[in-house]
């Protein structure tokens, strides 16, 4: 609630310092992280696909990411003749930019401890700070926020290619982004309600009393399962890469970039999988919250952090080397018949838990209350689905009344040029008798 | 400066960071690069083969009304998060509240759902 201890005395050279330092090293870790992720997928995959994998660039391979890289700066920059050049130029900015916005909000260590004020900070020059970029009072706002902007990058870089496969991966793209942004909101709610705050330093700090009060657990599961399959989504990872669905269309949305905005791309897309399983582990795993083991006592939670981080990058891959791809109607049905609503009803069920531990209603007055709710509910539901039903009905009968009426006129076309047909044959054999 | 917008400072500083990498890899892979045209490379990719009709297509949005769903949602977002934190101030009332708000709202929902919107067409 207080903010960062930084900012609290006014802005001075040194606070610039402090905040220089805080960027410049979120910066690289990011982009190492980024880097190690993209040799870690394809190294593991290759374990679990039964092959080698990149092997010559540096031992195992680990300089694999960095070749690849800098080859990208040689190569040939290719826009179509006919795409949009302004929005063509301006998309893989937005992606990558955004990209490392999200990571901005991460807690990526301090010791958090239970009860206490001011926790989880660190000492830098003589400045007391928060081991993150930035925290502000709206941080998770900020997150989904910069994972909406995210769309445009994709979107524009479809639209402007002035190509079809791309448009196509731009349409899939906007529509999957949608139907799983709402999902994925509505699940983070159910932890702002038990933290009580929507800045991540204190949601962080919510889960510092031990494995049991992690959000994971206190929330329920269902909120971190309905996070996960939505951030998957979110992320055009497998099973729901129908974005890039390769042997679909080609490379999706970046089908008509080469060279260096093609790398912003790929970059940013494996910045959004280090960020979100970053999210992830903030949100539901504690964030940098273990034990302590010896020595230098802010070191080790940054090594928790990431061991927490790299368990969900393995997941990632794991899921890519194990899922088959969705269908298009399958995808939208998930994010819109089951994780909507079950996000919705489990954050209901988990407001009224909460307010019943608190004593502010009566476990005995809730069960009521919720039994008579459930029954004009029942009664709701029941007319609104018969109304619906009725509506869908109705819009089959008028189409099916189209498609007769359509019947009907070919009929009568076909009919009428079979009459002429006759009539004309008729008078080709009167001409010929008189002949 | 307020304190409110300090926080943002460095997200700022953040941000004009990515940008400048950003430019700063595009500038140098221009400095780096060939550049050698030509028409056939500009060509719009559709599998190698020449394409076909004209590179500005028409594409059917099957899901427009996902787009309007996804509005109805986002915006019933925006009063979930401030009650979310807040609830512990509203106690009992604010549950009830928000319980037949969501209601409502499921209701719409299960209407659009059994009219066949949401179904691929």
């Amino acid at each position: 609630m207080l903010g960062d201890p930084l900012f609290r005395n006014g802005v001075d050279w040194g606070d610039f310092a402090v905040m220089g330092v805080k960027v410049v090293v979120a910066f690289v870790l990011l982009l190492v992280a980024t880097m190690f992720m993209v040799w870690f997928e394809r190294k593991f995959i290759a374990d679990m696909q039964n092959r080698i994998g990149p092997n010559v660039a540096g031992p195992w391979g680990i300089l694999q990411t960095f070749a690849d890289g800098v080859k990208f700066f040689f190569k040939e920059d290719l826009r179509p003749a006919n795409a949009d050049p302004l929005v063509f130029r301006l998309a893989p900015y937005i992606s990558a930019v955004t990209a490392f916005l999200a990571f901005s909000i991460v807690p990526i260590g301090g010791v958090f401890r239970d009860g206490e004020a001011d926790t989880g900070t660190v000492t830098l020059f003589g400045k007391v700070t928060y081991l993150q970029v930035a925290d502000p009072p709206i941080g998770i706002l900020l997150l989904l926020a910069v994972s909406s902007i995210a769309v445009y990058g994709v979107m524009l870089a479809g639209w402007s290619s002035g190509s079809k496969y791309p448009l196509l991966g731009s349409v899939r793209a906007s529509a999957q982004a949608i139907s799983y942004e709402a999902a994925l909101g509505m699940s983070v709610v159910a932890v702002v309600l038990l933290a009580g705050s929507l800045s991540t330093h204190d949601i962080t700090a919510g889960q510092a009393g031990g494995v049991r009060t992690w959000y994971v657990l206190s929330a329920g599961i269902v909120p971190f399962v309905i996070f996960l399959i939505a951030a998957t989504a979110e992320l055009n990872r497998p099973p729901f890469d129908l974005v890039e669905a390769e042997q679909e269309l080609v490379g999706g949305f970046h089908t008509e970039y080469s060279s260096i905005r093609f790398a912003l791309f790929f970059l940013a897309e494996f910045m959004n999988v280090v960020t979100m399983s970053a999210i992830m582990v903030t949100l539901f795993f504690g964030g940098p919250a273990g034990p302590v083991l010896f020595g230098m006592t802010w070191f080790w939670p940054t090594v928790w952090f990431f061991a927490k981080v790299l368990v969900f990058l393995a997941m990632f891959i794991w899921f890519r080397a194990t899922l088959p791809r969705l269908r298009y109607d399958q995808l939208m049905n998930l994010g819109w018949k089951v994780l909507i609503p079950l996000a919705l009803g489990w954050l209901l069920v988990r407001a009224t838990i909460l307010q019943v531990d608190e004593g502010t209603i009566d476990p005995v007055i809730a069960i009521i209350v919720g039994i008579l709710a459930a029954g004009a509910c029942f009664l709701l539901f029941t007319a609104a689905l018969t109304a619906g039903d009725r509506a869908y009905e109705r819009d089959q009968a008028l189409q099916e009344q189209a498609l007769q009426e359509q019947a009907l006129q070919e009929r009568a076309v076909q009919d009428q040029a079979l009459q002429e047909r006759a009539v004309q044959e008729q008078a080709v054999q009167e001409r010929e008798g008189s002949r | 400066m307020s304190d409110l917008l300090r926080s943002y400072l460095t997200i700022a500083i953040f941000s004009g960071a990515a940008i400048f990498m950003a430019g700063m890899m595009l500038g140098i892979a221009r400095v780096l690069r060939p550049r050698h045209p030509n028409r056939e490379k500009l060509i719009a990719y559709e599998s190698g083969v020449d394409p076909v009709g004209g590179e500005w297509v028409q594409s059917q949005v099957r899901y427009y009304i996902f787009a309007v769903l996804f509005v109805l949602f986002d915006v019933e977002a925006v009063f979930l998060f401030p009650w979310a934190v807040r609830l512990e101030t509203y106690g009992g009332f604010g549950l009830v509240e928000m319980i037949v708000f969501i209601g409502i709202l499921a209701l719409g929902l299960a209407y659009a759902w059994r009219k066949g919107v949401l179904r691929w067409s």
